[in-house]
């Protein structure tokens, strides 16, 4: 398809200075745009933040209120009584865990199998996997979810899992990390009497960590943020993740903001913890892979 | 299989083993990649041919699903619709995600800091997102309309109270999220440029805007391929964002394509007629992508 021409990797550490060192004036303009472009793309989330230590009336007042005249973190423990964050917290958990371990698992394997033995149709196959990626999920979430129901997996956790586990983009991640790997190196581990599967495991698994470590952030990060999936799949409350919850919660309580922003910041939270310590690996997943699951 | 042994090509014991050993490294993956991706998408042809709904067994009903869709106002409000978000968040994520790159590729102190800011947006929830914008747009007491009535504008729009409004509201939203997902794409790009292209073009005196004009933007032009087909896809199947904002009103002035099949399917059970809705949905965004590649691989020659 179209849409196999990545991108080259990126490299974080290095910019390379096309333009060379900037100097005096230029710098400082320079500065001064981005600090300004950032404050902007950033001010949803500060506002975000403000509100969920706010008292409700404090939210919309003119003019704005950049800071709460006193900090209610009374709404953080408020929240966890009404609603059900924990059930919520621990369904997406669950979820996100068990989707990564299967993604990673079955992806990075499939991925040796496409790029390291040779066998006839392999390229075909390669080519429908990433076809589908051009494919819009929303395309064909109709007959999935008759065949989900068929099943009986429907309103299951399993539906989520099946539906995240098996994507295309593991495999296709993968497959462009391996093919940086050298030939040798195999080949090499094969005249030693090291099978097939004993050079995936000992020595391009152990290669691969750090394209493992991007998988699994984004994985992972997809899996937590999900709304459509659980949307349609999962019915009772007791199976809903932070996600739905959250946008139940907001249905019930439209006008308790400050409470709002409370539910939206922990549910930002994980994730931006996620993200923070491992910022590297998500750049280089994404510059590798060009996609999203 | 032992009788035809000696009359086999020597190697051709190799390839079987080959081929046995390559799919069992794959199968994993692929049995729920079949099962949950090729069959939904095969199924998907034929579902749509029927008058399926939950109730009884699927009905071969030939085209009268998409006579029906020919006539149906709300089919062109969502197709329309669409085309719409799709026209103004291409452009516009192309150009902000590529200034962005460009600024940020430099060698200067915290220009890490600035990628992580830009890209912070992508990896947070569409519900979160949605919710805290809606009040950000809120008309009469939110931040934005008292900014713009701070310099000056006296009848801000009322964005997602507004059938005129509503949709800039999401492309704005739309584009803020995803500007550093593309913005890290075309970083890559840019990395890719060897250095004395820039080198050369300025002994030649070259000014900055003729080297990007020149150097920055012809190099790119794989990367430039690659985001557009991917914010084409992108924004043919927005969905999720639309549906936590303004769950397709005000009216219908926000009503997606992907949202109608939700409606068609999920919430009034004609899983026939939303399947052939799928089907346009399809059919466009490879459409398009073959489009793009024929014109790529044209500008190449």
């Amino acid at each position: 398809m179209a849409a196999t021409t990545p991108p080259a990797r990126l490299r974080l550490s290095s910019p390379t200075g096309q333009r060379g060192r900037l100097r005096g004036w230029r710098k400082a303009l320079l500065y001064v745009v981005l600090i300004v472009a950032a404050a902007g793309v950033l001010l949803p989330f500060y506002w975000m933040v403000m509100s969920s230590l706010k008292t409700n009336n404090e939210v919309f007042t003119i003019p704005i209120k950049w800071v709460p005249d006193v900090f209610v973190w009374q709404n953080y423990v408020d929240i966890w009584t009404k609603a059900d964050m924990g059930t919520w917290l621990k369904n997406t958990m669950l979820l996100s865990v068990a989707v990564t371990a299967l993604q990673v698992l079955t992806g990075s394997f499939a991925a040796y199998g496409f790029s390291k033995v040779r066998f006839p149709g392999r390229d075909v196959l390669f080519l429908t996997y990433v076809g589908t990626i051009a494919v819009p999920w929303q395309s064909y979430m109709i007959p999935q979810f008759i065949l989900m129901a068929k099943v009986h997996l429907s309103n299951t956790l399993w539906s989520i899992i099946a539906l995240q586990a098996f994507g295309a983009f593991g495999v296709f991640l993968m497959k462009q990390f391996y093919e940086s790997v050298p030939e040798e190196l195999s080949e090499a581990a094969r005249i030693d009497g090291l099978s097939e599967y004993g050079i995936y495991r000992r020595i391009i698994l152990p290669l691969s960590v750090p394209a493992l470590a991007s998988l699994s952030l984004l994985t992972f990060t997809n899996t937590w943020n999900d709304y459509l999936g659980p949307l349609i799949y999962l019915r009772s409350p007791h199976l809903w993740t932070i996600q739905l919850g959250l946008r139940s919660f907001i249905n019930q309580y439209n006008a308790e903001y400050a409470l709002i922003m409370t539910g939206s910041a922990l549910s930002v939270l994980p994730i931006a913890l996620i993200f923070v310590l491992g910022q590297k690996y998500f750049v280089e997943g994404i510059a590798t892979s060009g996609l999203k699951g | 299989m032992a009788t035809t042994f000696e009359t086999r090509r020597p190697g051709s014991r190799l390839r079987l083993r080959n081929t046995l050993m390559g799919w069992s490294f794959i199968l994993p993956n692929f049995v729920g990649f079949a099962l949950l991706t090729l069959v939904p998408v095969v199924a998907l042809f034929y579902l749509a041919f029927t008058s399926w709904n939950v109730f009884g067994a699927a009905k071969w009903i030939g085209t009268a699903n998409f006579t029906r869709m020919v006539g149906d106002a709300s089919f062109w409000t969502a197709f329309r619709n669409t085309v719409y978000y799709t026209v103004f968040h291409i452009p516009l994520t192309l150009v902000v995600s590529l200034a962005l790159a460009v600024l940020l590729n430099q060698k200067m102190r915290g220009v890490a800091f600035f990628r992580t800011a830009a890209f912070f947006p992508y990896i947070t929830s569409i519900v979160a997102i949605a919710v805290v914008w809606n009040m950000l747009f809120s008309p009469d007491y939110g931040p934005i309309n008292q900014f713009l009535r701070a310099v000056g504008v006296s009848d801000p729009p009322g964005w997602t109270t507004s059938g005129t409004w509503a949709m800039p509201a999401v492309i704005i939203v739309g584009t803020w999220r995803e500007m550093g997902y593309y913005m890290l794409l075309f970083l890559a790009g840019l990395q890719s440029i060897p250095g004395e292209l820039y080198e050369a073009a300025r002994v030649d005196g070259a000014n900055a805007w003729q080297r990007f004009r020149n150097i920055t933007i012809p190099s790119l032009r794989p990367t430039t391929f690659f985001i557009t087909v991917m914010l084409t896809i992108g924004s043919f199947k927005v969905f999720d964002l639309i549906l936590v904002m303004t769950n397709g009103g005000p009216g219908q002035s926000t009503l997606v394509l992907s949202q109608y099949i939700y409606q068609k399917g999920f919430l009034e059970n004609q899983f026939g007629y939303a399947s052939s809705i799928s089907i346009v949905l399809f059919a466009v965004c490879i459409a398009i992508t073959v489009f793009q590649f024929l014109m790529n691989k044209r500008r190449d020659a």
